[in-house]
């Protein structure tokens, strides 16, 4: 059934696609190489290539703090959303709750609002509890914007689970801790994994409600970022951009490789 | 075949009920299992026989009724403070544990020691001809081997009761009948309790000591093959286990050892039916190879419409006078009266009258 | 038919739902519903900060700056993502893979570090400008930035994912013997595409598109970094009000109207194609 109209639809349709693939990727190439430029201003390409913007990331005081401040919030944020996302999943997908589709669409308010609203509402809320520039101010931020992710990610796991499964174990004498733990859980894993990676990537990188929450002295390295680009410009962005590139693309290969599954061959 | 009847029943049901929503999936069931008994639930999908099981089982709760375990009450308990084993239909494996962590799971839930579980495993494994499969996982054994496993998973705790939800439905043909035989060979080996639901009569009838046929939330008949067979209590079972002739008839007089009908203008005679007077509209069931096909004698009379070979017998499609159509079976032996017939002939039906049940007309 | 060994006639797992929700309603529910009822009572209660949005001009103009970039970057990303998402559905396995991953990597890099090499990407003597002249297309370098092509270029890099993942996993789910069962009916290729694919990939793309177009009403950083005074958008406006005048009444509106068009799209949408296949 090939026609030169196929043909053309095909080699037009890979030449878009090749083209978005480099649309999507040449950018953060070219940070990347940056970051190694010896030169000290935005210059592509790079005059010389050395490696004192990294340096400069880890010595010089502000970038320091900020990298901090990003790494002592991520852990608790990610697991934070976790636990709550995964147990708000389990809740909505399996126990027989009214309303469950009302329940998973506020759930996953958080990312359907634009985060300018989210950011500038906490912000007047911990005007009321001094939460601004403070650790817990961003962590408990955090959590609230990436459970979502958590949610909806399990959820889909879920779904697909079969839940069988868990009616055999209670036949053979699993009591509901005991058949989540063994049955579960372990099935549930990548997908748990993925949610957390995701979490962990969307609290290193957010900006906007980092920014109403934070003060100058305790601020994660996006806005960090954020101030620095803004201001005068030098490849020190660069090399933290491609660290946080880095990060999330470890991250997404992670997620890729805990959630395989077979393949389906639907060329045409 | 049947076990002693002065020992306890293993289950009893009195009265159980399920509804969803306004409709009304079980209505009021009674039954008693003896131990060692095999009974399968058989009935048409919807008939009740699954949400039975489930209710047995724990993973549904009755509206009404009780449910009696070896002498315990259980309708209240859930599913995993049951003593009971459970195969489901598409076996329900644990994908991501291997062969013998699946079996041994029970035994660990149960709080058995790591050495009698490997001991335990490893005999029921050899019981039902899995040994060396101990380290694969469910996907890389065929459908027949997952059978097994979720067999020896569901007798290695030695439950009280096991239930099969239609274990065999996935599987083609060859493998239903190899696995229905070792099913058998397990139950009378290991002295299992089994309660089995089927909604393939053939299965039913081969496998199980007594069965009980569902239709639309209750049972209609509860006995043996031979008693469902020869002896249906209502319409539906007549149809729905073996194959049935129903035809119109009218009953014109009822006399001390018989009851005289007339069926498709002709004049037959059936045993006596209690519940019917004459002038009574009325269906008389009677099975394909309980009619006998002559050619002279005097019956129901007919024409030849399709004759079908089958090897060790002949099945003759005859239209009646009133237009219904009856299905007659032949062994080859009974065709020394008649010889081969052809469509086309006219022929007569005869039976014998203790081999006719009459129904109400729908 | 139900399984579950859960009894009473509130499955106990429910309570599982209780953290989430609780954190929702405190840090998020409550905040935002404050600062949405702020537009009705600051400096003075009453409609007053409608009053002034509907009235000042500047306002107005952001409000109608914001939606039409949003109505001219949605229909980018569709005609730009269908071909990529068929790709993904209809190659083989290898360059599905590969595909699925270039498209990952915008959700999963930070929104700033991709509008920030957009920047380098695009600037004055940025490499497009320096392929440009080198191929000699141009004499000088061309303004790609801080104007309508530079949130444009931004934005579209960021939002593909939002149409092509929705209109790829409608696709995987239409029946590959459609197509050809329309051409041995006498259909030409493209008119059976256009009848009989392109229809039943419609719950995809209208996912697809408002998804993108709800993203990109709110977004802050791209028009921030990459536009100039006349693409300020709303979330710009909000942040300035708030953080150089402390004006939480404005603020309050502005967020109000924004979340009231989004809920309204939501709807829309929902009523035509299902509110899970929305969201998710």
């Amino acid at each position: 059934m090939k026609s030169s109209g196929l043909s053309v639809w095909r080699s037009l349709r890979g030449a878009i696609c090749l083209l978005v693939a480099l649309y999507l990727i040449a950018p953060l190439t070219i940070v990347v190489i940056i970051s190694f430029s010896g030169a000290p201003f935005l210059q592509f390409p790079p005059p010389s290539f050395s490696l004192r913007w990294y340096d400069n990331l880890f010595t010089d005081a502000a970038w320091g703090d900020a990298l901090q401040v990003s790494l002592s919030i991520l852990l608790p944020s990610a697991c934070g959303a976790t636990i709550l996302g995964t147990a708000a999943a389990y809740a909505i997908v399996r126990g027989r709750v009214p309303g469950a589709d009302f329940l998973y669409a506020v759930l996953m308010m958080p990312i359907i609002v634009p985060s300018i609203i989210t950011a500038a509402a906490l912000f007047g809320l911990y005007r009321l509890f001094d939460l601004n520039g403070t650790l817990t101010g961003l962590i408990i931020a955090h959590v609230v914007l990436t459970t979502p992710y958590v949610v909806a990610t399990v959820a889909a796991a879920l779904r697909t689970l079969d839940p069988r499964l868990e009616a055999a174990a209670a036949t053979l004498g699993a009591r509901p801790v005991a058949s989540f733990r063994h049955v579960t859980l372990p099935l549930l894993a990548p997908a748990i994994l993925s949610g957390f990676l995701f979490a962990a990537v969307a609290c290193f990188d957010e900006l906007i409600v980092s920014m109403f929450v934070s003060t100058a002295r305790t601020r994660p390295i996006s806005v960090q970022m954020w101030s620095n680009i803004r201001g005068d410009v030098d490849p020190t962005i660069a090399a933290i951009a491609s660290l946080s590139f880095a990060f999330a693309l470890l991250a997404l290969l992670g997620s890729l490789f805990f959630t395989r599954r077979p393949e389906v061959d639907r060329s045409a | 075949m049947t076990a002693s009847q002065t020992s306890a029943p293993v289950l009893e049901l009195a009265g159980v009920q399920k509804n969803f929503g306004n409709h009304a999936a079980v209505r009021g069931v009674d039954l008693r299992i003896e131990k060692e008994e095999f009974l399968t639930f058989l009935g048409p999908s919807g008939s009740g026989k699954t949400t039975t099981l489930m209710m047995i089982a724990g993973l549904e709760q009755p509206d009404a009724g009780d449910i009696i375990l070896a002498g315990r009450p259980i309708a209240r308990l859930p599913a995993y403070d049951r003593d009971i084993g459970m195969v489901f239909q598409h076996y329900a494996l644990f994908p991501h544990m291997s062969v013998k962590r699946n079996v041994a799971f029970p035994l660990q839930m149960r709080g058995v020691k790591a050495a009698e579980i490997a001991h335990r495993v490893a005999n029921i494994l050899h019981l039902v001809g899995l040994d060396g499969l101990e380290q694969r996982l469910p996907r890389q054994l065929s459908g027949g081997q997952q059978q097994r496993v979720a067999l020896a998973r569901a007798l290695v705790y030695n439950p009280s009761l096991l239930l099969m939800d239609e274990p065999l439905g996935a599987l083609d043909k060859k493998l239903r009948d190899q696995l229905q035989r070792e099913i058998k060979r397990l139950h009378r080996d290991q002295r299992i309790t089994i309660l089995y639901v089927t909604h393939d009569q053939e299965e039913a009838l081969t496998m199980s000591d007594r069965i009980a046929v569902f239709n639309r939330g209750s049972i209609e008949q509860i006995g043996t093959a031979a008693e469902l067979y020869e002896r249906p209590a209502t319409r539906f079972v007549a149809e729905f286990v073996g194959e049935m002739n129903f035809l119109p008839a009218k009953i014109v007089d009822q006399t001390d050892g018989e009851t005289c009908l007339d069926v498709a203008g002709a004049s037959m005679t059936a045993a006596r039916a209690h519940n019917f007077a004459a002038g009574d509209r009325v269906v008389a069931a009677v099975r394909p190879e309980r009619l006998t096909l002559s050619d002279s004698r005097p019956g129901l009379s007919g024409q030849i419409v399709d004759a079908i070979f089958l090897g060790n017998a002949t099945r003759y499609i005859v239209r009646l006078q009133d237009g219904t159509d009856c299905s007659v079976l032949q062994a080859v032996g009974g065709a020394a009266e008649t010889g081969s017939l052809e469509p086309g002939q006219n022929v007569t039906l005869a039976w014998d009258k203790r081999h006719v049940m009459l129904f109400a007309a729908s | 038919m139900t399984a579950g060994p859960g009894f009473g006639r509130l499955d106990r797992r429910v309570w599982l739902l209780a953290p989430a929700l609780v954190v929702l309603t405190l840090a998020f529910l409550w905040p935002v519903g404050w600062l949405l009822s702020r537009a009705f009572t600051q400096p003075q209660p009453g409609l007053g900060n409608f009053v002034q949005l509907v009235r000042n001009p500047g306002y107005l103009q952001v409000l109608g700056n914001t939606f039409l970039i949003s109505a001219i970057v949605t229909p980018i990303c569709v005609i730009i993502g269908f071909p990529v998402a068929h790709a993904m559905t209809h190659s083989g396995p290898r360059i599905r893979r590969t595909l699925i991953f270039v498209v990952l990597i915008p959700f999963w890099t930070s929104l700033l570090v991709r509008s920030f090499a957009t920047v380098i990407l695009l600037g004055r003597n940025g490499p497009v400008n320096g392929l440009l002249e080198a191929v000699g297309l141009t004499s000088e370098p061309v303004p790609l930035l801080y104007n309508l092509f530079g949130v444009l270029a931004g934005a579209v890099q960021v939002l593909l994912p939002f149409v092509i993942f929705p209109l790829h996993a409608v696709m995987l789910r239409i029946d590959p013997t459609l197509l050809p069962a329309a051409m041995t009916l006498g259909a030409r290729p493209i008119r059976a595409f256009v009848s009989v694919y392109l229809p039943l990939t419609l719950p995809g793309l209208i996912t697809g598109a408002t998804l993108v177009f709800i993203s990109m009403l709110g977004y802050y950083v791209t028009p921030a970094l990459l536009g100039g005074p006349r693409q300020t958008m709303v979330a710009q406006v909000i942040q300035d009000q708030i953080a150089q005048f402390g004006n939480w009444g404005i603020a309050g509106a502005l967020s109000l109207t924004l979340i009231a068009a989004t809920g309204v799209l939501l709807f829309a949408v929902h009523a035509t194609v299902g509110f899970r296949a929305s969201v998710r």
